[in-house]
């Protein structure tokens, strides 16, 4: 390695989406020099794709008068099924309004409040007051006892992720784009940066910082179907499992999402049921009302999932091609708030589909979508273990969602940890010198040049990363869903361990040079399994249904045992983590009854 | 149709192999239902050439990552569905972008460059107020900044754009677009004659020669002929037009 390859900031920020440019932006606001590195460009990262909305108790609207941080805190611990960190979803509560209230500020613009009387889907009559008039509008989201995700149009995602970017583009933060770290430099106590592949040319780079923060979203593309950007493949988790010091926390609990379409797994956001609508079996029969006579189609979405898959197996699913579905009715919504609100659901349908969902029904299943697990930090954003590195966002388990995420939760997150890690950050940044060992950097170097070079030369090996990497798509796919089971979950561990041992003998069918694509598969695949395994051992230990984890063999909630959180630990050479657990901070709420999604479901 | 055998001829150059001059390479594949260019790539990626370089992000023609030249025309490839191609496909990288590799083009620094020159973020002197409430807006302009807004900076209008092919520095629909988002925005303090020193020049407005191929490719449908004429209108209105 050349020296003067190596890229010294004060700040190294893993990750362009909207946690790590607004981790960035409060950096670079203090004055520090900061640097992103990001597999795309920052306004391709995954956010951009978030239609929705983000929560915050702004209680602007009809529906969500009176509305409070109280209510999203207890909404947010109900979703999380006590699972949560109830200090971090305190603070978090109390600073979403003003994030939203920032983002506007910087130049998002929110859809608003049109004063006047209008009637919902449902029938009710509701009053928009003169005085509110203007001011953010809000939307219905599920698990929530308040309208109180703030939207703009179809694209929330889309603008915060722009106005965002525009922030940075001003303060002239760095941005290296095409640019991949694939391991954390460390000496076990402290990080002091990461080593880099670029994704333009296939050469290595050190990136030398004072503190370096993973902010690089979830991981969804292990799974065979998910409603994720193709980059999603959770190589920052992965780098910082690879430490050894520093765990992931709950991996085991993995979101599926009602919507994902069928086929293409696209996902058409909860604002189409927030909006008021529904959900139809093969019979044309609106089904949810049955299973949750209260919070009918908006429950919390691992209560949706879960009813949709049982009453597809009850035989009531429609039969299609690509497996049973159910419908997705928004056409009582109308053409004109389909063709506004919810237009983008509309351009999905129509590009992937071929079908106008004004008038026709949108077929649907459960797809994985988010991942509440990440790498283990405190309050602060500090990763345990590990001076000087830090995560936010999806790829962080902060923890605010538990077992469970509450939608437009997410999009909040980011920007929330952004302003609260970014803080801790600056202040880190202010105290601690850049401090590196030159040995130290040329070792982690080293090693992952001889991977490289190893698999450029093709001299030994034999496997397929493509075969390997669809057969862990599958099993995770088929055996560590949305119902489990001991059986299955065993199962799935003996497959992924064996895939695990085949891809440390991977073998290039191309030349690995230059921005060779099979080359930065092959350099990922063995974190992605070990992230996989991770998911797959929590998920076996794990023997309690909570949140997302449902176990068939284990059916109810079991606090007296199980209000813990699972941290996963890679040490070197393992073929399997070590687990441990830590208490679940209860300050506020204690557990009790989430109001819906009463169990046990039975399985068939 | 569903089993027709589709033969797509996809531009080669690897910059790193700069011995391998560019060239066309035809790949056959059997047509599955419904299948999209996103698939088609990455099933010729996985079984016939792993070395193939394109990007595909979001998939959901949402991100703005896969524009190419598909049959000639600049869209983007995750949503083009190969049923409504004929048995030939031919793929070329977007022009005027900076060559990655294959069908990989460099449209991140150009968007990049493009808000810094376009100064595109608000300019305003109040101070943001933690405690406050919301500055208001009425929902019609929160719609038309979002209109503008909607952009994915793909760059099928600048790779379709005649003067972009021929000036580097000319910059297109997306540009005159973005001026347009930031003059609907009440929040936006900039005096109009600061915000036309930038399109007031044949980089800008001036430069473009009306063929408005970009208005028709939008894959977002923004209408950016309505965007242009309301720049120049603006323009008009402050007696800066052709000054
Ligand atoms: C289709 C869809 C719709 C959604 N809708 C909503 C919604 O309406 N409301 C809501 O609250 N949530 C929603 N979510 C969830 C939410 O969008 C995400 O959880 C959130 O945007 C994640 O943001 P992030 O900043 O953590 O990561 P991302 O936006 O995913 O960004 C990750 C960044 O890390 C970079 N990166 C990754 N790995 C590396 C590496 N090894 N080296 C360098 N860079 C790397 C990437 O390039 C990218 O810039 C949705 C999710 C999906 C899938
Ligand atoms: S991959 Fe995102 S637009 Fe095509």
């Amino acid at each position: 390695m050349k020296w003067s390859d190596a890229h010294i900031t004060d700040v190294l920020v893993i990750g362009a989406g909207l946690a790590g440019e607004r981790v960035a932006i409060e950096a670079a606001q203090e004055g520090h020099q900061v640097t992103i590195l990001s597999l795309v460009p920052p306004r391709r990262s995954h956010s951009t794709a978030a239609q929705g909305g983000m929560q915050a108790s702004l209680g602007n609207v009809a529906m969500g008068y009176g509305d409070n941080p109280d209510i999203h805190f207890e909404d947010t611990v109900k979703g999380s099924d006590w699972g949560c960190d109830q200090e971090v979803a305190r603070m978090f509560v109390e600073l979403a309004p003003v994030a939203v209230r920032q983002m506007s500020y910087w130049g998002v613009p929110w859809s608003r409040v049109a004063p006047g009387k209008r009637t919902l889907p449902d029938g009710v009559e509701v009053e928009e007051l003169q005085e509110k008039a203007g001011l953010i509008a809000q939307r219905q989201f599920g698990g929530t006892a308040k309208w109180r995700t703030c939207f703009a149009a179809d694209g929330t995602g889309h603008v915060l992720q722009y106005a965002m970017d525009s922030v940075v583009v001003k303060l002239g933060v760095a941005v290296h784009d095409r640019t991949e770290a694939i391991s954390l430099i460390h000496d076990g106590e402290r990080c002091c940066g990461a080593v880099a592949v670029s994704l333009r040319d296939g050469t290595l780079r050190p990136y030398l910082a004072k503190a370096t923060v993973i902010a690089t979203g979830g991981y969804g593309r292990i799974y065979g179907a998910s409603t994720n950007a193709v980059i999603n493949e959770g190589t920052g988790m992965a780098i910082a499992l690879d430490t050894g010091a520093v765990p992931l926390g709950n991996m085991e609990a993995v979101q599926f999402h009602p919507t994902g379409i069928v086929p293409a797994n696209i996902l058409v956001t909860e604002g189409c049921r927030g909006d008021g609508g529904y959900l139809l079996d093969k019979n044309l029969h609106r089904f949810m009302p049955d299973y949750e006579p209260v919070k009918k189609e908006v429950a919390s979405r691992d209560v949706v999932s879960r009813w949709m898959v049982h009453h597809m197996r009850r035989g009531f699913g429609v039969d299609s091609p690509y497996g049973p579905h159910l419908w997705l009715d928004i056409r009582h919504l109308g053409e004109e708030h389909i063709c506004t609100n919810l237009r983008e659901v509309h351009t999905i349908c129509e590009n992937f589909l071929g079908i106008d969902c004004v008038s026709a029904l949108i077929p649907v299943r459960p797809t994985q979508h988010y991942s509440m697990g990440g790498v283990r930090t405190n309050k602060h954003g500090h990763a345990y273990h590990l001076a000087g590195l830090f995560a936010a966002g999806e790829a962080a388990c902060w923890d605010l969602h538990g077992l469970n995420r509450l939608g437009g939760n997410s999009l909040a997150e980011t920007i929330v940890a952004g302003m609260v890690v970014g803080e801790r950050v600056t202040a880190f940044v202010r105290e601690h010198p850049l401090h590196f060992s030159f040995s130290l950097v040329a070792e982690a170097v080293r090693v992952q040049q001889a991977r490289l070079d190893d698999l450029r030369s093709r001299s030994r090996g034999s496997e397929d990363v493509y075969q390997l990497r669809k057969a862990m798509e599958e099993t995770l796919l088929e055996k560590v869903g949305i119902f489990r089971t001991g059986e299955a979950l065993g199962e799935a561990l003996l497959t992924l361990t064996e895939l695990y041992r085949r891809s440390q003998n991977l073998r290039l069918r191309s030349s690995g040079l230059g921005p060779n694509p099979e080359l930065f598969a092959a350099l990922r695949l063995p974190g992605m399994l070990r992230l996989a395994l991770c998911i797959v051992h929590g998920a076996l230990a794990r023997t309690e249904s909570r949140g997302s984890h449902y176990r068939e063999d284990f059916p109810h909630r079991d606090d007296e045992n199980w209000l813990k959180r699972t941290l996963a630990y890679w040490p070197e050479g393992a073929e399997a983590p070590r687990l441990e657990y830590e208490d679940v901070k209860i300050t506020e709420l204690p557990p009790g009854d989430r109001g819906y999604g009463g169990m046990p479901i039975s399985g068939d | 149709m569903a089993d027709r055998l589709l033969t797509l001829e996809i531009f080669r150059y690897n910059p790193l192999t700069p011995n391998i001059p560019p060239r066309m390479q035809a790949y056959q594949l059997r047509e599955t239902p419904g299948m999209s260019l996103f698939i088609a790539l990455n099933q010729l990626r996985e079984e016939q050439d792993p070395s193939l370089m394109f990007d595909f992000v979001c998939r959901a023609a949402v991100c703005g990552s896969c524009a190419m030249l598909i049959n000639g025309r600049p869209n983007l490839a995750c949503k083009t569905l190969t049923q409504d191609l004929p048995d030939k496909i031919t793929l070329m990288p977007l022009p005027v972008f900076r060559l990655v590799g294959d069908l990989s083009v460099d449209t991140g620094v150009w968007f990049r460059d493009l808000s810094l020159r376009t100064e595109s973020w608000i300019h305003t002197d109040k101070t943001f107020e933690a405690q406050g409430l919301e500055e208001r807006m009425d929902n019609p302009t929160a719609l038309s900044i979002y209109e503008a807004e909607r952009c994915i900076e793909c760059g099928c209008c600048i790779a379709a754009c005649a003067t972009a092919n021929m000036r580097a520095d000319f910059m297109g629909a997306a540009f005159l677009n973005r001026i347009a988002r930031f003059l609907i925005d009440p929040r936006d303090e900039r005096p109009a004659a600061q915000v036309f020193e930038v399109v007031g020049t044949d980089e800008g407005v001036f430069g473009c020669i009306g063929l408005m191929a970009c208005d028709d490719l939008c894959p977002m449908e923004i209408p950016l002929q309505g965007q242009l004429a309301f720049v120049r209108r603006k323009m008009a209105l402050a007696g800066l037009w052709g000054k």
